[in-house]
């Protein structure tokens, strides 16, 4: 079972050491309203690792996720990354942090108003001013071949079905080559074979770019074969965590009775 | 930002048990509730006026996009923000014909025409027209982005969804009401005096120097510009409304619903306080 590495030093020191965690969730506590959601989560990932997030529906896996981008701020307790604590920053500061970091929002969350090959030019276009329209396009095109897309760049997202969606997402957000990959209910509405695919997609990316990486996912055989460590969270707070196999072999009731219908 | 739903009806906390039940007390309870409710919403909107403030003049700016906006607020507008002008026009000219003529002033007309058109149908008449289209518009397309976590996939790829969405809207809004204002006076003045001529008789040219003499720039630029405060107070109702939207398709339909309600009332209020500050700087 891994422990959780009290990170406390500079943002440049953390990104060269490997082994220092990218992303640190330090006793995190968050309410909606008299809603407790999370109760005193701690968590870490290093680079190169993914980190799945189980639970049954509405145990706050999601709302975990936009704690570490930036989309929610923690009631107490830090959010991290590379070890900067990000709870306090304006959206400007907060913005070149999230420069580092990709999102995959569980529907895709693409732009209505704009083309496949326009939505993945977005952080480029943003972000990369220097490269010419010409260099843009190229890494557009680099980017939607890399997550297995070969046509369809001048369709709208409401043409294109979820799967290709989800891939579209997944190629927007590697967009800027990011350190961090949040990916959140990467197969969910997602046929086997598409969540298959999208498992073997993660999995290639994870090894040509060694991010760190955290799934959100209640689909316990897409955790099994894309991640490193599994946490499993249950009425806010982490039941367990580690490999699946120290899930198997956990005395918890929660996590047998998790196990047994999954 | 707060998820309370604009001004809208609100319950009342019920009366405590074994107090004297009467009328007054849920009526002050629901006028308290209200009120509150309304101070929430307005507070809100000054934090989000605030911060989109902060974003507008800070780079990176979001050119392309106003220019976009432009196009969209502005050109889409035009038909009929001109045809409500028009119209305007016509029952100007046919209802102050009528009231002159009773008192044998039927000769002023052309001014009265004139001066009610520039100023004050022409720029109301757009200010209401736009927050119709434009603050609809607006407000349908943000809340569905809101719904449709469009708006957070923006903040989550470090791009400010303050200075892309809401100050470039609320920009084009501020420069393309005066402008629009001009097209409604046009065509409010054509049709005036088209309506004038097929009673009787006049040209053009008589009619713009009947209608324009005694007329100076101060009855013309105050009343114009004072459309760019209008088109303030719709960009930056609309976007707030759209921007904290909650509740799926429904809550879509509320944000474009509230947004053409609440602009158009500040619209009118905000007018009422113009017309005031005109009089008394430009008299």
């Amino acid at each position: 079972m891994h422990t959780i590495d009290q990170v406390a030093r500079k943002p440049e020191e953390v990104e060269k050491d490997d082994s220092a965690p990218v992303v640190a969730v330090e006793d995190v506590h968050k309410s909606f309203g008299t809603q407790k959601v999370l109760s005193g989560i701690n968590l870490a990932v290093r680079r190169g690792e993914t980190l799945a997030v189980l639970g049954r529906s509405g145990t706050g896996k999601s709302v975990l996720l936009r704690l570490v981008i930036g989309l929610e701020k923690p009631d107490s307790g830090s959010v991290r990354i590379q070890g900067q604590d990000i709870a306090g920053l304006a959206l400007d500061q907060l913005g070149e942090i999230r420069k580092k970091m990709g999102f995959l929002f569980q529907h895709a969350a693409l732009y209505d108003s704009l083309t496949v090959e326009q939505n993945v030019a977005f952080p480029l276009q943003h972000h990369k001013k220097d490269m010419s329209k010409s260099e843009q396009r190229d890494r557009v095109h680099e980017l939607l071949a890399e997550v297995g897309m070969e046509s369809g760049f001048a369709k709208m997202p409401s043409d294109i079905s979820g799967g290709m969606q989800k891939r579209v997402g997944l190629a927007r957000a590697l967009a800027l080559e990011p350190d961090i990959l949040l990916l959140d209910e990467p197969t969910a509405g997602l046929d086997p074979i598409s969540s298959a695919e999208i498992d073997d997609l993660v999995l290639k990316l994870q090894e040509e770019h060694h991010m760190a990486s955290i799934v959100v996912t209640h689909d316990l055989h897409s955790a099994k074969t894309i991640a490193d460590r599994l946490a499993l969270l249950n009425e806010g707070a982490v039941v367990i965590e580690g490999s699946f196999e120290e899930l198997q072999e956990s005395d918890i009731e929660f996590v047998k009775e998790f196990l047994r219908h999954s | 930002m707060s998820d309370r739903q604009s001004v809208a009806v609100v319950g009342f906390d019920p009366p405590v048990r074994g107090a004297p039940t009467s009328l007054i007390s849920p009526a002050v309870g629901y006028s308290n509730g209200l009120i509150i409710q309304f101070l929430e919403w307005f507070g809100d909107l000054g934090i989000f006026f605030w911060q989109v403030v902060r974003a507008a003049v800070t780079p990176p700016f979001e050119f392309g996009e106003l220019f976009r906006q432009l196009d969209e607020i502005g050109s889409k507008s035009l038909p009929l923000v001109a045809l409500a002008g028009a119209a305007t026009g016509v029952v100007l000219s046919l209802e102050a014909r009528y009231s002159l003529t009773r008192f044998g002033a039927k000769s002023l007309l052309p001014a009265a025409i004139v001066f009610s058109v520039i100023h004050e149908t022409g720029p109301i008449i757009t200010g209401l027209v736009v927050s119709g289209r434009a603050g609809a518009g607006i407000g349908a397309e943000l809340a569905s982005m809101k719904v449709t976590e469009q708006i957070d996939a923006i903040e989550a790829s470090a791009v400010n969804p303050y200075r892309l969405l809401a100050a470039t809207r609320i920009l084009a809004c501020i420069l393309m009401l005066p402008l629009l204002t001009l097209a409604a006076d046009f065509c409010g003045l054509l049709m005036g005096w088209v309506t004038q001529a097929m009673v009787a008789p006049v040209s053009l040219h008589q009619f713009i120097n009947a209608g324009f003499s005694g007329a100076d720039f101060n009855d013309f630029l105050p009343p114009t510009f004072k459309t760019a405060v209008f088109g303030l107070i719709i960009g930056l109702i609309a976007c707030f409304q759209g921007m904290r939207t909650q509740g799926g398709a429904a809550g879509v339909g509320r944000a474009a619903t509230s947004s053409v309600v609440l602009s158009s009332l500040f619209v009118i209020l905000a007018d009422v306080v113009l017309v005031k500050l005109i009089i008394l700087f430009f008299p």
